[in-house]
């Protein structure tokens, strides 16, 4: 019996704790990779501890061109969407009662039409108005297609979080006011609006978080703005670094701070109200406010973070790093190299042909380099060792897909085809399309040549 | 103030789609009268108000106000302040906005309206009170906030939806004091809503018992209760006792019925019955269980019946005795501190006086 309880209670635990871990473990890697001076988004191995990324990201003129439209478009996306969807809710609850649910299927189906093809509608329908009235301008804008595309569903969104808050308004209200004279327009506005205030707030934020994050119908219309997520998609198509981490920290910080700030403003107001006791000794507005105390927590270690970063330096560090890595692969390399004679020697023994010898170890070994080097430019120096192999004629065109997108097969790769090679070469003029495109890799490319 | 304007409900009849809420109301209420209609719950009460604050438009007839035709006029539009069945106070604004709600719709400034406010809500005994929200307040301060707000809009005709309905017992037997008392004070006519017949009977002139649509009777509460014009009135408003069975014999506004269990019986008919009832009709005869007395009386007065149960009350005493058709019949005396206990079985002689007995065509009696 006892021991049941135990077992449901470590059950119920770990069932938690992996729970947890699958909610935020995603989230807790991406931020702690935001802070890794490796050049691709990764917390093993850690390098050293950078805000650089950071900074890249502030430089970033594609990203920041993307958050400025994301905002413009979800600004534009919220008055659309709350303006629809506050019409729509009232039009349900309140005027046609026989053709309620006929209505309210039309009213939600743009929330299981697939956005794509809310996407894809959006810019033929108004390509064609644009036609029709000869070539309009704005209505091909892609800020304006995109904020129409996004509210097409999102004003249905609204419409739910009103709905829900409608049904629990008294119409009786609107009624005594209009029988102390208010106008129907003077009703709506002192007496139903006031009342909507937390919904229409509440459906802003829901509006404007799901058009920040829109991407299926965006990419339709977003012509010549592309926002953030269309940014960050376009991206992935040369290379990401971790600014993209550093993004998302400043993303969850905001989301969380702002969560926080509600909690606490929620929990002030019910303390006014007197729901909640006030104890001796802790200030009022403190007292059994978990969210206070976090809020000002996040403000420290925030503050605590901000100032760091001015002076915090880690070149030391990277020197560091980079030193041990050169002695490292150089120690490998002396190994392997030691191995192959021993291996000609043997070889020289058997008479056969030294040269297979050299084929044999990238074959197997290294399944890396390859495409691997188009999508990561980190793994310039595994490419970089690749193209040393072709040296031994066998190594380079074999190369296939392995380490994509893992810096950290990197120093094995380079090890094992260098070691393909009789002697290190020159890595620079074979090097692919990596170090084009990132400007980061410059170091290490460079300490590859020095070996 | 206007010192109260007429109401006149004409031919009224509101229909919902094949339902008849209201059936031929004819109502003429006087200036700075406090009118009631009583009636159970869904006899169309507030159907009747709405169509005087002018929420629904009559399927036919007319409104009048003040002698005036309210058709087309919107409940804005109209000189009536209705106080909802649930008070409807504005839950996000303060208590004296609340109050002045009507004043900051036509554009007055704050200083005027607090200064309104102010006056009002010493008026309802709430001073200071006006910053509060209507959820901060009980339940009987929710009621004159109401009615405050009601009376700043300074209509012609007040109307009052079951306003106490909500309160306990003490609290509503001292808003009714209370109501009554600001009535006479601002001189306004009242219409007043209740399906509670002491509310009605202590506060009104004038009342209006209503079922199912139809409005019974209409008179002072006197009137209702001694004389009521339907078995409906006459069942509903107090207690009472019924002895069903036949006229007999009709002498002026006198009839002697054969009942069921009790022999031939004399009463007084009822003025509204007068010159309607013939002999061998089916009828209904009233006694209120105060105006039955221990004792044989006259013969045709004069009922036996076993006792049931005894009930002490402190200042009376009520007996319950084997009554018609399985209902009891109810004695209500008054303790003199003489009276010997009856024990349960025993049979009594009782007596009533012919005159304080109604008699009426049969009809249906409002259900408990
Ligand atoms: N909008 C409406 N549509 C259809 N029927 C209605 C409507 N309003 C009221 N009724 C019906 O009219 C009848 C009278 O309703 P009303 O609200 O006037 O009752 P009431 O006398 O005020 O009752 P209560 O004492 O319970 O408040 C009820 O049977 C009700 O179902
Ligand atoms: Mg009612």
């Amino acid at each position: 019996m006892k021991s049941n309880i135990l077992f449901g209670r470590v059950a119920l635990g770990l069932y938690l704790v992996i729970f947890f871990g699958y909610l935020v473990g995603p989230l807790a890697v991406m931020g702690l990779s935001a802070f890794n001076s490796a050049e691709f988004p990764s917390i093993i191995p850690w390098q050293c501890f950078t805000y650089e990324w950071f900074s890249t990201l502030f430089h970033d003129e594609r990203i920041l061109k993307g958050v400025k439209y994301s905002f413009i478009v979800g600004f534009g996306t919220v008055i659309l969407s709350v303006a629809i969807g506050l019409a729509a809710s009232l039009v349900l609850t309140q005027v046609w009662e026989k053709w309620r649910s006929t209505y309210y299927t039309v009213i939600i189906a743009p929330i299981l039409i697939p956005g794509v093809v809310l996407g894809i509608s959006t810019l033929v329908f108004w390509k064609k108005v644009s036609d029709l009235l000869g070539g309009v301008d704005v209505l091909s804008n892609g800020i304006f297609l995109t904020i129409l595309g996004q509210s097409t569903f999102i004003a249905s969104y609204c419409m739910l979080v009103f709905v829900a808050r409608l049904q629990r308004f008294d119409p009786g209200l609107t009624e005594a006011a209009l029988d102390l004279g208010a106008t129907h327009t003077q009703a709506f506005r002192k007496i139903l609006l006031p009342f909507m205030r937390p919904a229409i707030a509440s459906a802003s934020v829901l509006a404007f978080l799901a058009s920040f994050e829109n991407y299926n119908t965006t990419t339709f219309t977003f012509g010549s703005y592309p926002t953030l997520t269309i940014q960050l998609a376009q991206m992935v198509r040369y290379g990401i670094n971790p600014s993209i981490s550093a993004l998302a920290v400043i993303i969850v910080v905001i989301t969380v701070f702002g969560a926080l700030t509600v909690e606490v403003y929620r929990r002030r107001s019910k303390l006014k109200a007197g729901e909640i006791r006030q104890g001796k000794g802790l200030p009022a507005w403190l007292f059994g406010n978990t969210a206070t105390i976090l809020l000002v927590a996040l403000s420290f270690a925030l503050i605590a973070t901000v100032y760091t970063a001015q002076t915090y330096s880690p070149a030391q560090c990277k020197a560091d790093y980079k030193a041990a890595r050169a002695a490292e692969v150089q120690a490998k390399i002396e190994a392997l190299r030691a191995a192959r004679a021993a291996a000609a020697a043997a070889a020289a023994a058997n008479g056969e042909a030294p040269a297979d010898g050299g084929t044999n170890a990238p074959a197997t070994q290294g399944g890396t380099g390859g495409f691997g080097g188009v999508f990561a430019p980190t793994n310039l120096e595994d490419a970089a060792g690749q193209s040393n192999g072709a040296d031994s004629g066998a190594a380079a065109p074999a190369a296939p897909f392995g380490n994509v997108f893992d810096p950290g097969n990197l120093e094995d790769a380079a090890g094992q085809n260098n070691g393909a090679s009789s002697a290190p070469a020159p890595a620079a003029p074979a090097s692919p399309f990596g170090s084009v495109f990132d400007p980061n890799n410059l170091e290490n490319a460079a300490g590859q040549n020095g070996n | 103030m206007s010192s109260g304007v007429d109401v006149n409900l004409e031919n009224i009849w509101i229909k919902f789609g094949d339902f008849v809420a209201v059936r031929e109301a004819n109502v003429n209420i006087n200036g700075g009268e406090f009118f009631s209609f009583l009636g159970p719950s869904g006899c169309g009460k507030t159907t009747i108000l709405r169509a005087v604050s002018g929420f629904l438009t009559p399927s036919e007839g007319r409104v009048l106000i003040g002698g005036k035709d309210m058709e087309g006029l919107g409940p804005n539009k109209r000189p009536t302040a209705l106080i909802f069945q649930n008070l409807a106070l504005f839950p996000l604004m303060k208590v004296w906005e609340n109050i002045t709600f009507s004043m900051e719709v036509k554009g007055a400034s704050a200083a005027e309206r607090r200064k309104r406010a102010d006056e009002l809500l010493d008026m309802i005994a709430l001073p200071g009170q006006g910053d509060k929200l209507p959820s901060e307040l009980s339940g009987g301060q929710k009621q004159r906030v109401a009615i405050a707000r009601a009376l700043c809009a300074q209509p012609d005709v007040l109307l009052l939806d079951e306003p106490l309905s909500a309160l306990d017992l003490k609290l509503r037997q001292h808003m009714r004091t209370e109501l009554r008392e600001i009535q006479q004070r601002v001189g306004i006519t009242f219409i007043y809503i209740t399906h509670d017949q002491g509310e009605a009977l202590t506060m009104s002139d004038s009342v209006a018992v209503m079922r199912a649509g139809i409005i019974d009777q209409i008179g002072d509460g006197n009137a209702v209760y001694d004389r009521p014009a339907t078995p409906f009135v006459a069942s509903f408003v107090g207690e009472n006792n019924v002895f069903r069975g036949k006229i007999t014999a009709i002498n002026g506004d006198e009839a002697l019925i054969a009942t069921n269990r009790s022999g031939e019986l004399r009463s007084k008919i009822t003025p509204a019955a007068v010159g309607k009832l013939n002999v061998g009709d089916e009828a209904m005869m009233f006694v209120r269980p105060e105006m039955l007395q221990l004792g044989a009386g006259d013969a045709k007065s004069t009922i036996t019946a076993k006792v049931v149960n005894e009930e002490f009350e402190g200042n009376s005493y009520s007996i319950y005795l084997e009554g018609d058709g399985g209902k009891q019949i109810k004695m209500a005396m008054p303790n003199l501190g003489t009276d010997p206990h009856r024990a349960k079985g025993e049979t009594v002689s009782f007596s009533y006086d012919a005159h304080n007995a109604v008699v009426m065509p049969a009809g249906d009696l409002a259900s408990e």
